[in-house]
């Protein structure tokens, strides 16, 4: 690959790549983010190029693996252009189909289409789906444009042309007055202005500065950071580099964590590229301008996102936090100035620069510009990545975009923030999403995930599971956080299994109260899931207190199996399956679960035919008694 | 134990301890866990302290100092998984396994780890077996997919 030296010669090399491509030519391109490649997106992109070179028609079509667009749950997803045709649940027994029907007769495949579970209507574009119609996608629908391992798919639609106007056009006062301009806030889960921390950091005194990308999302329900680095990792890079010019910095890191080794590879991969095109290293474009940026790999550790931690694992050391009397971007990595950002926050500066911060500021809230990626997961019937502007309330977004909740249940509760946020109930349907909002309602942004729960979600549960989280993930440097979380879990995991006694409620706020007084966010923020719960759901923890009943059937030590014998058709679904061999029954003989035995797994419950519906969950009151043997039998 | 190799780890990273963590994390994914000799040859090369790296090996979940069996599983418990089921499928990963997270069974054959997220939320609850994942899987599932590994 040529090494690019000029703006000038970027356009060219862009001009000459689009040249290459004839928009009238078939292109399959197939999801290739790690939940498709979960559900089976290899074998089908592989399927295809099988299929094709038995068609001869390798060198007439192209195929390629491109970013994640979000609707994960539907995948692997396959776009085929220049229709635009979008087919949904892909396997590899469907390719053939695809090639001779779609490809080389223009016929569509109706059944891959997403179909409206309403209306029964099927759509036959991306555009056309409900799921993504009420989307604003202008960071996540790079994704599918381009093959992420490819810097060339990055460039035909437009990369590197902010970094290009950044060194030529424009000073690192202009950047920084762009930036300060677009109010861009951090997407990673405080929002804290961006150009703040730049500010502070260029006019530290010390020369050596560090830019630095924090994809270490540790946050459990969300993964828009993976599908964004994965994706289009080209994007994070351009944004990086230009922060780094912005703030005098020459030296940047990407700390990704292990567990997402995809994302790993295609960041590398993507150094490398721009490093052989000279958008990385010494004299970038030749403009004078030197950055050269190292990849760090994360080793498993929830605090490592928080920034003084991730910085003491940049140095090597184990990544515990310190007090922060002197903000990161003044004394971070080594003690120099080092401005980190969250790979969301990165991947917006390439736009702004690009399409001006009036054009990012015409989205959002008066608080909360641009648009915001949520990872929308749980009991929801659409799952996956959404981007909307900042401002759009709840109910859009579970309603319209999310389908509300699947098999007629009835929604409880969102939860956002992660472990550092709260859970928003039914009432609140209609709040407005961003920064400021979600705040005063008692929970947070955090990094965008949202977990739907519907009915059968306990919240008592949900509180516990968030501070079990945590009493694993605290560096259990500060006692506060680290004796506080494991009293409030102590406590949790008492109501939990019948064991809550009169006081518990007012203990746990007094907890909360201690716990906030940790040293990092980790810990300060650890109440919220137990607070929030309190706040929008204290009838539940009082039914695990004084009833020893669970309402929403969860919590295993308060449940209990049952067997109606009125419905029990004796089919023996349960009976086969029992894992634990507590059930008894027969042909023509109604069956019954023995109490002692069973482990309350919840297979006789999950198996028995929806017709019959015979089995039944039963907490805060005595299980009915086996019937007498005599009377078992049907007739 | 091949010290060469660990050598040429250190070497990868310039022998710079800064890169302490990058070195342990490709020891551990050679070997599926950090050998003592390994361990003493870093602390040799890098001029550390053994306490700072045994910290390190305790404090991130990624490190393992005793050895991983030939099949290692991951049940995902992230917050998307846990509201799915998760809790349940790692119950039935334990009573077909025999091994409880965390730990190794005598033969060497699965090690099971509970992780936080691994980013597939969409699919949940999910099962990751040698780095396989398996999303929305069924309890009932997991025995088939467990007893095809050798």
């Amino acid at each position: 690959m040529t090494r690019l030296n000029s703006p000038e010669k970027l356009e060219c090399a862009r001009k000459e790549i689009v040249s290459r491509i004839d928009p009238t030519k078939p292109c399959i391109s197939v999801c290739a983010g790690a939940g498709c490649l979960a559900s089976g997106a290899a074998e089908v992109i592989a399927a295809f190029k099988t299929e094709l070179e038995f068609h001869g028609l390798t060198t007439e079509v192209n195929t390629k693996g491109t970013g994640c667009p979000g609707f994960c749950e539907r995948g692997p997803i396959v776009m085929i252009y220049p229709e635009g045709i979008c087919y949904l649940k892909v396997k590899p027994e469907d390719v053939a189909e695809i090639v001779s029907h779609t490809i080389k007769e223009k016929k569509v495949v109706d059944r891959l289409l997403y179909e409206d579970p309403a209306t029964g209507t099927r759509a036959l574009r991306e555009s056309d789906i409900p799921y993504y119609k009420n989307q604003q996608r202008n960071i996540l629908s790079e994704n599918i444009k381009i093959d992420s391992k490819r810097i060339d798919d990055y460039l035909a639609i437009g990369g590197y042309a902010a970094l290009s106007k950044v060194l030529f056009e424009m000073t690192p006062e202009d950047v920084m007055g762009e930036i300060k301009k677009s109010n861009l806030r951090g997407r990673g889960g405080g929002g804290f202005p961006a150009w703040r921390k730049w500010e502070e950091s260029r006019n530290a005194p010390d020369p050596i500065k560090y830019v630095i990308v924090n994809a270490d999302e540790g946050d459990p329900g969300a993964f828009m950071d993976r599908a964004l680095i994965e994706g289009n990792p080209h994007s994070i890079l351009e944004g990086l580099i230009i922060g780094a010019y912005a703030v005098g910095a020459h030296e940047g890191f990407i700390y990704v964590r292990q567990e997402y080794p995809l994302a790993v590879e295609n960041i590398n991969l993507a150094i490398r590229q721009a490093a052989e095109r000279g958008f990385v290293g010494k004299d970038i474009l030749g403009s004078g301008f030197d950055f050269t940026v190292k990849v760090h790999m994360g080793a498993g550790a929830f605090v490592c996102g928080e920034s003084s931690a991730l910085m003491t694992a940049l140095e090597g050391r184990a990544g515990e936090p310190r007090p922060k009397y002197i903000h990161t971007a003044v004394k971070g990595v080594w003690d120099h100035p080092s401005v980190l950002n969250n790979v969301e926050t990165w991947a917006n500066v390439p736009q702004i620069i690009t399409k001006g911060a009036d054009w990012f500021t015409s989205y959002g809230t008066e608080g909360s510009k641009g648009t915001k990626i949520f990872s929308l997961v749980g009991k929801i019937t659409n799952t996956g990545l959404v981007e909307v502007p900042m401002g759009v309330t709840v109910r859009n977004i579970i309603e319209n975009i999310g389908g509300g909740i699947p098999g007629g249940k009835k929604f409880k509760a969102v939860q956002t923030g992660g472990p550092s946020g709260g859970c928003i109930p039914e009432a609140m349907l209609d709040l407005p999403v961003d920064f400021d909002e979600l705040t005063k309602a008692g929970s947070m942004m955090g990094s965008g995930g949202m977990i739907v729960m519907d009915e059968d979600t306990c919240m008592v549960d949900i509180a516990r599971y968030f501070i079990d989280f945590l009493k694993d993930e605290s560096c259990g440097k500060c006692t506060p956080c680290r004796e506080g979380i494991r009293q409030m879990l102590r406590v949790l995991t008492n109501i939990t299994t019948g064991k809550g006694k009169e006081g518990d409620i007012e203990l746990l706020e007094e907890l909360a109260e201690s716990t906030g007084a940790a040293l990092c966010a980790l810990g300060k923020s650890a109440p919220n899931p137990v607070l929030s719960t309190i706040r929008y759901f204290r009838e539940e923890y009082e039914a695990h207190i004084r009833d020893k009943k669970c309402p929403a059937l969860s919590c295993k030590e308060m449940i209990a199996f049952h067997i109606d014998p009125e419905k029990c058709k004796a089919c023996g679904s349960c009976f086969r399956q029992c894992p634990a061999e507590a059930i008894h029954g027969g042909k023509k003989l109604i069956h019954i679960i023995d109490q002692e035995k069973c482990t309350k797994c919840g297979t006789c419950f999950d198996v028995c035919p929806s017709r019959f519906g015979a089995v039944r969950k039963i907490s805060g009151e005595p299980v009915p008694a086996p019937i007498p043997e005599d009377k078992r039998a049907i007739a | 134990m091949d010290i060469s190799r660990i050598d040429q780890i250190i070497d990868k990273h310039d022998g710079e301890a800064s890169s302490l963590i990058q070195i342990l994390l490709d020891i551990q994914s050679e070997h599926n866990w950090l050998p003592k000799e390994a361990l003493k040859r870093v602390c040799e090369r890098l001029q550390v302290p053994m306490s700072r790296i045994t910290h390190i090996a305790t404090f991130y979940k990624a490190f393992s100092l005793v050895p991983k069996g030939r099949h290692q599983v991951h049940v995902c418990m992230g917050t998307a998984c846990h509201v799915r089921g998760a809790q349940r499928v790692l119950d039935t990963v334990q009573e077909v396994t025999g091994v409880k997270p965390g730990e190794t069974d005598s033969d060497l054959k699965f090690s099971v780890e509970t992780v936080n997220c691994l980013g597939c939320c969409a699919l949940g609850p999910v099962m990751e077996v040698n780095g396989k994942h398996h999303g929305n899987i069924a309890p009932s599932q997991i025995a088939s997919v467990l007893n095809n590994c050798e």
